[in-house]
């Protein structure tokens, strides 16, 4: 047992060297599946973020890339369908049952289970999403294989086998995990780290249906009602355009309303580090990076941010990042594509207004609350 | 009713410290804590125990110094403590992990009460992964029931639970059968502050301490590294960006003159973000 509870990177050493050693009844595995998360009628964009990586993979491997869409029989299923290929996929699995209709952990696993041992997938991908990681620990778990949550890196390497990067030690570092001797391999990977693959309208493919005997009765898990969240002012964090984030740098919770004009000139979300989380200067749903949202805007502000790299993780898919900080040294200059060596609390109120008056002039963005 | 609560402990983490040579973690001096999600499934525990009646045992698995938390659990009101600590248990990753405590379970409860609802955070902050609950949940055959916001009602001679569910978009109420095996969620109750008698008597308590043999582990292949089928090939630090950030000189200028200067930089190399901001502020 190591000492600090974090055993694995310490079992690095002794494990590193550890050999494939494929047992005979898994080399008959093949192909790239991508789970496809259907939830009441929508699907959730991670599921096609993760087709674009899985096509990289499929291509590198020279296999097949599979979307596997469950769910009720109807119209949005079908859909899914469609979209899969339009995504990237060679092929489809279908699995439509009443008892697919919500989310629940028995039939999805028993499901997700039979689906691999009757078609042996040799990568399993699934979105890091409530719904996502609730299935993978239960599918890995049954299936006895090895599953890597959170990845931010998927590769293919030289033995074929899949090289899944993620944070380890609370965030310190990276460590690259391989499931060397079980198949599937599988990894969760969260909204936002890939970026969405372009569609391609018109493709289609071949549909494997497949028929799941499970009936209602069998189930215990009942779901009596769903409430869907009504909070308008949730942040869209992950999928904005552009963000102004703040840091401890901004010194108090009075500053950090220069972060929110600056948002509302500019029309963007925004965020901060956790620090101003556990602060309460900010609610937890505007958290940026590793424990809190990947986000992937065009344009990032970071005001008063060190970029530690937990903060960087969750941030470093930006097109463009500006860091605004008084240190020159700050971690966040490792990662940053403009950085300016400033006051961001001085500084702040006058890009504001140069933004107020070049792109907005009277104007009350929509976005910000 | 018996509930059982999984917690860990882990390095303080605003406290780690990473060797900038050898990239290797520095384990001295690093303070210990509950994991900060594991309190949530502890007085969900506590409350159901204080409701129903019942005892609550708190279950880790760590090296003999995890015993620490599990003293700092006892001063919360939790009636015993188990600590699972075997060198065989080396290396386990979350496959592993949830197979080593799960015996634990069975063997809690073979020894005390027979266990109604396990307990677990909704992740711990060091491995992040929020596995370990599916996984026990899988290897006990206990009804599933993660990202738990709320226990609406148990009723034990139905043996029936009510929970509301964090789902993408909304909340999912949920009735299961007991036993079950819940992760809890962040935010959901505030931890109690124990009495001092509580504290007193959680200095002197047992922990009862079992290795591998003694909690009835049955298959040792299943444990530590044989029994992980991940394996760590490399840690490393990332790189910084090959280009460097360019550094916008603001020598001798007014903030005004520095944002027009920023925004120029912005705009040269995001043109269309510039049309996009406009079209959208005159819409
Ligand atoms: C397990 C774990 C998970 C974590 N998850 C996250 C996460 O998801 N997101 C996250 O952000 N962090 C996370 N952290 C915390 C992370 O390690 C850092 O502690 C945090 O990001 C630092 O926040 P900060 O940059 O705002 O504050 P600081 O590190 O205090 O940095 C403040 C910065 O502001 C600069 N500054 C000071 N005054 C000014 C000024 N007037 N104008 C401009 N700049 C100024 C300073 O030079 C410094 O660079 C996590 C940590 C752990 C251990």
């Amino acid at each position: 047992m190591t000492t600090t509870p974090a055993p694995k990177p310490a079992a690095a050493g002794g494990r590193a060297g550890m050999k494939k050693e494929l047992p005979e009844k898994f080399k008959s595995y093949k192909h790239v599946w991508v789970f496809i998360e259907l939830e009441r009628g929508h699907v959730h964009p991670v599921s096609w973020e993760l087709m674009g990586e899985g096509r990289k993979l499929a291509d590198k491997l020279g296999v097949q890339l599979a979307g596997v869409v469950l769910g009720g029989a109807g119209e949005d299923t079908r859909n899914a369908v469609q979209e899969c290929y339009a995504y990237g996929a060679d092929v489809a699995y279908l699995v439509e049952s009443p008892v697919l209709a919500d989310y629940r952990n028995e039939p999805y696993t028993r499901c997700m289970t039979e689906l691999v041992n009757k078609f042996q997938p040799e990568i399993l991908l699934l979105g890091a999403t409530t719904l996502g990681r609730d299935l993978a620990g239960s599918v890995a778990t049954t299936l006895a294989t090895g599953l890597t949550a959170d990845c931010t890196e998927l590769a293919v390497d030289a033995d074929g086998s899949l090289a899944a990067t993620r944070p380890t030690f609370g965030g310190s570092l990276l460590c690259t995990i391989y499931t060397l001797n079980f198949r599937p391999q599988m990894a969760t990977v969260r909204p936002r780290v890939f970026s969405l693959p372009e569609r391609q309208d018109g493709k289609s493919g071949p549909v494997i249906e497949y028929d799941f005997k499970m009936i209602e009765d069998e189930i215990v898990t009942k779901l009596l009602q769903f409430i869907p969240d009504r909070d308008s002012n949730k942040s869209n964090l992950a999928y904005a355009d552009v963000v102004v984030a703040g840091g401890l740098g901004l010194g108090s919770a009075e500053n950090y309303q220069l972060v929110k004009d600056l948002a509302k000139a500019l029309g963007a979300e925004w965020g901060g580090s956790r620090p101003l989380v556990q602060r309460g200067w900010i609610p937890a749903d505007r958290q940026i990076g590793q424990t809190g949202k990947t986000i992937r805007p065009k344009l990032y502000i970071a005001a008063g941010i060190s970029g530690a790299i937990q903060h960087r993780v969750g941030v470093e898919g930006a097109d463009l990042i500006l860091a605004i900080n008084t240190d020159k040294n700050a971690p966040i200059m490792d990662f940053a594509h403009i950085g300016l060596i400033t006051d961001a609390v001085r500084f702040l109120p006058a890009l504001a207004k140069e933004v107020r008056q070049r792109i907005a002039p009277n104007t009350r963005s929509r976005l910000v609350g | 009713m018996h509930i059982v609560v999984c917690i860990k402990q882990v390095p303080d983490s605003a406290q780690i410290r990473v060797h900038p040579v050898t990239n290797t973690i520095m384990r001295q001096g690093v303070p210990t804590i509950i994991n900060p999600y594991d309190l949530f499934a502890i007085e969900a525990a506590l409350r159901l125990r204080d409701k129903h009646g019942g005892k609550v045992t708190v279950l880790t698995m760590g090296p003999p110094m995890a015993e620490d938390s599990l003293r700092r659990a006892l001063t919360y009101g939790v009636d015993r403590a188990v600590l699972l600590t075997d060198r065989a248990f080396a290396g386990s990753d979350t496959l592993a992990t949830s197979y080593a405590l799960s015996q634990a379970i069975i063997k809690i409860g073979q020894t005390y009460e027979p266990v109604d609802i396990v307990f677990t955070g909704k992740q711990t902050i060091d491995g992040d992964t929020a596995q370990v609950g599916p996984g026990i949940a899988k290897r006990l055959d206990l009804h599933q029931l993660t990202y738990v916001s709320g226990i609406n009602e148990v009723n034990l001679e139905g043996k029936t639970i009510t929970v509301e569910r964090r789902a993408e978009g909304g909340v999912q109420v949920l009735k299961s059968n007991l036993p079950c095996l819940i992760t809890m969620l962040e935010g959901t109750n505030e931890i109690r502050r124990g009495s001092i008698d509580v504290a007193l008597a959680a200095a002197r308590a047992e922990i009862v301490t079992w290795s591998a043999a003694a909690a009835g582990v049955a298959e040792m292949g299943k444990c530590g590294l044989k029994g992980s089928p991940t394996v760590v090939k490399r840690v490393f630090a990332p790189s910084p960006r090959a280009e460097k950030a360019k550094i916008i000189d603001i020598g001798g200028l007014t903030p005004d003159a520095v944002a027009a200067k920023t925004l120029d930089e912005i705009f040269g190399r995001l043109p269309t973000i510039e049309k996009e901001l406009t079209a959208m502020a005159q819409s």
